[in-house]
């Protein structure tokens, strides 16, 4: 158990996150901690894939000019780390181990994509709060309860009737 | 048809896939920033109109070509997958780009005098460049061949999605909640989705999905690393197309946005997510893999059942037409799953028309209840007592869309669930045959509820002295567009159900489970 532990630490971390994140969205009633749980979710996503790229013993994925090599074998030690997702290059080989970029390429995308829903969300709870005065799941809950029954528009907000 | 291949330029059909998902994310773009007075706001309608009209020409350009030439891969910046992103253009994919434009046209006639009325004026601009940007996410969420890259135009129409959603509250202060948990739950959704990509990415190396169905072919029964996968990405999807006990931010979302963004969404944001969802199964990974076939059969299946009985059951109980309709969308999406559940060329092709016609039909239905909102501010179907006498041919075109939904002969909805029913007796699922009768009777019960309102009620006494209205022009004219092709496809079915047989054999080639 804790051998497994161990080994999988970062992946026992994603899991514990993705689970808080989850259980966060779900049991609460307030929009700003939904969005803190949807946050934290979608970081252990970040973790999962910046974990994936690790390779043991890898090093950072830059091309430098190796100063006992030829110019070439910084092409050829990337080619290397391609593949080095699947199939893990054991270190000690004479072949450079670098660690796989592009999974912390995907996250860039991501950390911008959950940043904007982020972004949006909470502009969607500033909203609410304007116009219910409140953020609470329960209290908008009630305080449509009549309209949601009644399955109407808001009285005050339909329209007479739009001229033709 | 393909004799149309004769009015595009060559060069304009080598590049038009790359088109398809730029051209809307470009002009979006600009008719945000357009100066916010009337000149600018005609421009943001007229620039809109302009772009799916271009979109219609250029998805029914690779149609065509794909259906001369077969399919091909678009290597964007001519880089080679795995390192570029390819677009896999191929008879699945083309029909419902065509779809999509032609809905973005319909409902942006619609949509002239209905914004004018719903959105506050100076927000036009960016309320049609982020119409723009969800077409142009769904348009790359269909032809992208990349696993990550689909999960980036999921996130750029979902974002653009929960904001027009949202552009609702100022006729009704219920789609700001309503936004918020589409918001919440389509980000767990595709960030579901994204996990899945992790594990297959983990497993395969590679993102190109071409790539990744050949690596996981090469995994004898599969591995433990992709079921996993596969178990994320289709409860991520499975939550953006509404399946059945996953639907539950459909209804809000439908009835309180704007009623033609309601009309995009209804007829193809999850129109799309179940092209994905077809697919991953399909020809990502293999339906003859045990953990494949045991969840198509048994799990989707289920659900698919759960959607069409419950579901309809829910929508006879509804007091808001437009919430009667979302509920009856997650029944209908129920039909399609059932397609894919059967797993054969059949039953995927019965799916796949059943996807086409749910969107003309579902199209039509929001349109006429937009234009009954715009003119008489009515939504409740108990409101619409004696609309029958004060809308005719509004009522009328509404009249021809509900019988398609609830499949009477002669209509689009009937040739689909006739080929669903068959396909299934095809397998020997008799039970699923009973299943789609009773689903169609409940839909009578639903639908047959308003029109007899409509037709059998006088109008109220409020209504005296209210003269006999129409719908404007342009609604009238996107209104009678889909009940006149729901009304063809019933009629002259075969042109669409060709179209259907070549998607299905394009994703099950050797003939299904």
């Amino acid at each position: 158990m804790i051998s497994f532990l161990t080994d999988y630490f970062n992946y026992a971390v994603v899991v514990i996150l993705m689970m808080t994140g989850l259980y966060t969205i779900f049991a609460s009633r307030n929009k700003i901690k939904q969005l803190v749980g949807l946050s934290v979710f979608q970081t252990s996503v970040f973790l999962f894939y910046i974990t994936l790229a690790k390779v043991e013993g890898g090093q950072p994925p830059i091309l430098v000019p190796d100063p006992g090599a030829d110019a070439d074998k910084g092409y050829a030690a990337l080619e290397a780390a391609k593949v080095a997702a699947v199939d893990f290059i054991p270190a000690g080989r004479d072949i450079v181990d670098y660690s796989n970029p592009l999974p912390h390429v995907l996250i860039l995308t991501a950390i911008v994509v959950g940043v904007a829903t982020l972004a949006i969300g909470l502009a969607l709870v500033v909203r609410i709060r304007e116009v219910y005065g409140t953020v609470e799941d329960d209290d908008i809950d009630r305080i449509d309860y009549v309209f949601n029954l009644e399955g109407t528009d808001e009285p005050d907000t339909v329209p007479e009737s739009n001229p033709t | 048809m393909t004799d149309l291949l004769a009015y595009y330029p060559p060069w304009f059909l080598e590049q038009g896939a790359a088109l398809l998902p730029i051209l809307p994310l470009l002009v979006g773009a600009i008719l945000a920033i357009l100066p916010t007075n009337a000149a600018g706001r005609s421009l943001s309608w007229w620039g809109a109109l302009a772009v799916a009209v271009v979109l219609i020409y250029t998805s029914l350009g690779q149609m065509l070509l794909v259906y001369t030439e077969g399919p091909y891969q678009y290597f964007m910046g001519d880089w080679e997958p795995p390192r570029g992103i390819s677009l896999d253009v191929d008879a699945l994919n083309t029909p419902i780009a065509l779809l999509v434009s032609i809905m973005a046209f319909v409902a942006l006639l619609y949509a002239r005098a209905s914004v004018i009325a719903e959105v506050e004026p100076k927000k036009h601009g960016p309320f049609y460049g982020a119409f723009l940007f969800v077409v142009a996410g769904l348009l790359g969420m269909l032809l992208s061949g990349d696993a990550f890259n689909i999960f980036v135009f999921v996130e750029i129409s979902s974002i653009s999605t929960y904001v027009l959603v949202a552009m609702g509250s100022s006729r009704d202060r219920r789609a700001l909640p309503a936004a918020f948990n589409y918001l919440i739950l389509g980000s767990i959704g595709a960030t579901f989705y994204v996990i899945g990509v992790g594990f297959l990415f983990a497993e395969t190396g590679t993102l190109n999905m071409k790539e990744m169905a050949f690596l996981l072919s090469q995994l004898d029964g599969g591995s433990r690393v992709a079921q996993v996968g596969f178990a994320f990405v289709v409860i991520g999807l499975g939550l953006k197309l509404a399946m059945f006990p996953l639907h539950t931010w459909l209804p809000a979302a439908y009835a309180h946005a704007p009623s033609f963004v309601t009309i995009f969404l209804a007829s193809t944001a999850t129109k799309v997510a179940l092209y994905l969802l077809i697919r991953f199964i399909f020809t990502v990974f293999d339906p003859s893999l045990a953990y494949v076939s045991t969840i198509v059969t048994y799990g989707i299946t289920a659900l698919a059942v759960a959607a069409m009985l419950f579901s309809s059951t829910q929508a006879i109980f509804q007091t808001d037409a437009r919430r009667v309709l979302a509920y009856s969308s997650v029944a209908q999406v129920g039909y399609i799953l059932l397609g894919i559940g059967l797993g054969t060329v059949a039953g995927l092709s019965a799916g796949y028309l059943h996807l086409i016609n749910h969107a003309v039909i579902k199209g039509g239905l929001f349109v006429c209840l937009g234009a009954f909102w715009y003119h008489y501010g009515i939504t409740r179907t108990a409101d619409f007592a004696g609309l029958g006498k004060m809308m005719p041919w509004t009522m009328g075109a509404f009249t021809i869309c509900a019988l398609s939904l609830i499949g009477v002969p002669l209509t689009a909805g009937f040739i689909s669930k006739l080929n669903l029913a068959s396909a299934a007796a095809d397998q020997g699922w008799w039970w699923a045959v009973a299943v789609i009768m009773i689903s169609s009777i409940l839909a009578i019960i639903y639908m047959g509820r308003i029109i007899l309102t409509a037709y059998f009620q006088p109008p109220p006494a409020a209504a005296h002295g209210m003269t006999h209205r129409e719908a404007t022009p342009l609604m009238s004219i996107a209104m009678f567009t889909l009940a006149t092709i729901s009304v063809v496809i019933g009629i002259v079915p075969e042109g669409v159900v060709e179209v259907a047989d070549r998607a299905a054999r394009t994703v099950l080639p050797l003939g299904g489970l």
